[in-house]
């Protein structure tokens, strides 16, 4: 018999007692861990004759790996799109307290802010390129500090005046100048940019959707107008996400139903899916409708939460990008006015919220935050599952999808 | 074979369990002709496959709890795949998790396996016996033998597994099923009764029985396997066949009330010292009523093999 002992003297984790979310099913497997990610049982067994050097008991809890956020505008009172003195210890901060809900990798969101935030924001977070996913992609690998950065999502401000939401007007702006050359005008940089939102109606967005799509950045479509023609060619040209379905878009019309028409559009090429992110808080979309989208488009649904600064805050005015905001509740409007200006709900509770109105199952509830975000983002080779070589970001839950404990990298990073 | 076994009976009904573990003290001291009685064939029926499955466990069980192995002492066990052991793997497993029973000082030599399909492919033996057994029970990897259908030279992979077999001492007990063609292994019907492991290539019967395994693509199916010889199986200190289903019921048939046959090579166990066929009702429809009613009528003396042992 072939063996091929001591390929690695490192320690090896198993996982008993467990049921663990892989190929779209529970199932009463151990999930067995080293060197940070998830490691192949039977491999061992037979090729290094490999034992387990320690034993988690799990008490019969659901591992599921980690949830991934690729929208979150702040929380704790930090807010992204605020020039700090301490850009960092700001995201460090969220960082470390979202690993309590469950996620593990997130995309810092920066909404519309003048030119200044971006450059400072963005010259500061420097992201370290991992060597365990080889992507495009600049990653910030989480730990004991907290989840980890996968890149920016620059919420604007190339977006529709008309849809802005809670996005400042006086920053928002067009491809005046062709294009490219508008972004890095704006931004600075795309280094760390792993998404950017726009509204594909604005003059020259082709050429701006077809050269961030090539460079791997994601582009999404919201705070736009566009109806459904405008958005297939964006998607066409490299789109391949919808940010919060529903909201700052033009309404689902039987005639032209606009990016709402993308979960169900037959211009979208073969070989790709259109992702949509939710907010599911309960608030943002009725459950009727959230229901009418997973439906029509299961497999394309991602859980977000938009949090914004006011997330984990307790109520009452609160600074979000250059607005102010008031909490009432569990909702978050623009001071003064009936415009949602983003979420508090945490992403566990989006979960579970989804589960519910939904009457999904437990595993497609778990995808929705876990898998389809990773496959929005192309990352699914080290992150959104617990196939073997995947980082081994986990997310333990009892069965009403409470978050009993947080590992990434196979260290336990938050404990109930 | 019958009057043999009955005669057994009349000498001493206890003679079964008395001579079960071929180390202990009696059996030491018991010299070699008066061990002739201790050759038995043992046809045991039952009413179902979940029943065999549960008596084969149990039997096994005892087995090793009698041989009391050791660090210095391995139980050598022979262990087949396919549908039919299933529900004695899962039994041996709760055995085992319910602390009866220790894999600890156990070694295994697996009968066979495919030619040229990945390791890890989920239709391999090595991933049959990780999924079914290995994996549930505290089973040391040094200690597993299974042929390696991906060596370089087939050929001396074959050599070295007899080799290994020997140097751990020759095999104490080999379970093994049957073939719908009556084949123990996959020595194929025409397979010398004589033959050691060796490279087979499997008959159009085994590929189309297997199809089911690989999508029902017959391209899939692998065309070659490594195999236990005949004779190694014969070599065993015991050996228990396992046969459950109404579609294995002709090869049961032809295997102990038909001659020794190199086309049904299971037959080849009739000349065996100490074998146990172990079947379900079902598979006893083509025996004759007469060799049914006689080993049902053994049943309260077979099952004191099963019996709990004693905690010591």
């Amino acid at each position: 018999m072939p063996t091929n002992k001591s390929v690695s003297k490192a320690p090896i984790t198993q996982f008993v007692n467990c049921r663990i979310l892989r190929d779209h099913k529970l199932q009463r497997e151990d999930l067995w861990v080293r060197e940070g990610r998830i490691l192949d049982p039977e491999k061992l067994f037979f090729d290094e004759e490999g034992y387990a050097d320690q034993r988690v008991d799990c008490e019969g809890l659901i591992i599921a790996p980690g949830f991934i956020d690729v929208q979150i505008n702040g929380g704790y009172g930090i807010d992204f799109s605020q020039a700090t003195s301490n850009v960092r210890g700001g995201v460090a901060l969220v960082a470390k307290k979202i690993l309590e809900h469950g996620v593990t990798s997130f995309l810092p969101t920066l909404v519309t802010s003048p030119p200044n935030i971006y450059h400072k924001v963005g010259t500061t977070s420097t992201p370290v390129l991992s060597t365990t996913c080889p992507v495009s992609h600049h990653f910030h690998s989480g730990g004991v500090e907290g989840a980890g950065v996968l890149g920016c999502h620059l919420e604007g401000p190339f977006i529709s005046l008309e849809k802005k939401g809670a996005h400042p007007e006086q920053y928002l702006r067009s491809f005046q100048s062709g294009g490219m050359l508008d972004l890095i005008e704006t931004y600075g940089t795309l280094d760390n940019v792993a998404m950017v939102t726009l509204a594909p109606e604005l003059p020259n967005s082709e050429k701006v959707v077809r050269e961030l799509a090539q460079r791997g950045i994601t582009v999404s479509l919201g705070h736009s107008v566009a109806n459904l023609s405008q958005a297939e060619e964006a998607v066409q040209n490299g789109a391949s996400f919808i940010t919060h379905l529903f909201n700052a878009m033009l309404p689902f019309h039987h005639r032209d139903p606009g990016i709402v028409g993308l979960l169900t559009s037959d211009q979208v090429p073969q070989d790709r899916t259109v992702f949509y992110g939710m907010i599911a808080d309960g608030i943002h979309t009725n459950s009727a409708a959230l229901r009418i989208a997973h439906r029509a488009h299961p497999t394309g649904l991602v859980l977000v939460t938009d949090a914004i600064t006011a997330m984990g805050l307790p109520p009452g005015r609160h600074t979000l990008g250059q607005q102010v905001i008031e909490i009432q509740g569990l909702h978050a409007y623009v001071a003064g006015t009936k415009t949602l200006s983003g979420s508090i709900a945490t992403m566990d509770m989006c979960v579970r919220h989804f589960k519910q109105a939904s009457g999904c199952s437990v595993e497609q509830a778990l995808e929705a935050a876990s898998l389809h975000p990773a496959q929005l983002l192309g990352i699914t080779r080290c992150k959104g599952t617990l196939d073997y070589g995947a980082d081994a970001d986990l997310v333990l839950l009892d069965d009403a999808i409470n978050v009993r404990a947080t590992y990434i990298a196979g260290q336990e990073v938050w404990r109930k | 074979m019958y009057y043999y076994t009955l005669q057994e009976d009349l000498i001493n009904p206890n003679q079964h369990t008395a001579f079960q573990s071929e180390n202990n003290a009696f059996a030491r001291i018991c010299p070699a002709p008066f061990r002739a009685c201790m050759r038995t064939m043992k046809l045991i029926i039952l009413n179902d496959y979940d029943q065999v499955g549960e008596w084969a466990a149990k039997y096994i069980r005892n087995k090793i709890i009698n041989f009391n192995p050791g660090p210095d002492r391995f139980f050598i066990l022979g262990l087949p795949t396919g549908g039919t052991p299933l529900g004695c793997y899962k039994k041996l497993i709760e055995f085992y998790k319910k602390g009866e029973i220790s894999f600890k000082y156990v070694k295994t030599f697996n009968m066979d396996e495919y030619v040229g399909i990945p390791r890890n492919h989920p239709e391999s033996y090595h991933s049959f016996m990780w999924n079914n057994l290995f994996k549930h029970i505290d089973i040391k990897s040094e200690n597993t033998h299974i042929l390696d259908g991906n060596a370089a030279n087939l050929v001396e992979e074959c050599d070295s597994f007899e080799k290994e077999i020997k140097a751990a001492g020759g095999i104490d007990l080999f379970v093994g099923g049957i073939g719908p063609d009556g084949h123990i292994a996959f020595n194929e019907p025409g397979s010398s009764l004589l033959s050691r492991t060796r490279v087979k290539t499997l008959a159009q019967d085994t590929i189309l029985a297997n199809a089911r395994f690989f999508d029902g693509d017959l391209s899939k199916v692998p065309t070659m396997a490594l195999t236990v010889g005949v004779a190694t199986v014969m070599d065993a200190r015991e050996v228990m066949i396992l046969i459950t289903g109404v579609h294995k019921a002709f090869a049961l048939y032809k295997a102990i009330e038909e001659g020794v046959n190199h086309m049904w090579t299971v037959s080849a166990f009739q000349q065996h010292p100490q074998t146990v066929f172990v079947c379900d009702e079902d598979a006893t429809l083509e025996l004759r009523v007469k060799t049914v009613k006689y080993f049902r009528g053994m049943m309260h003396v077979h099952n004191k093999l099963v019996d709990p042992l004693p905690p010591k």
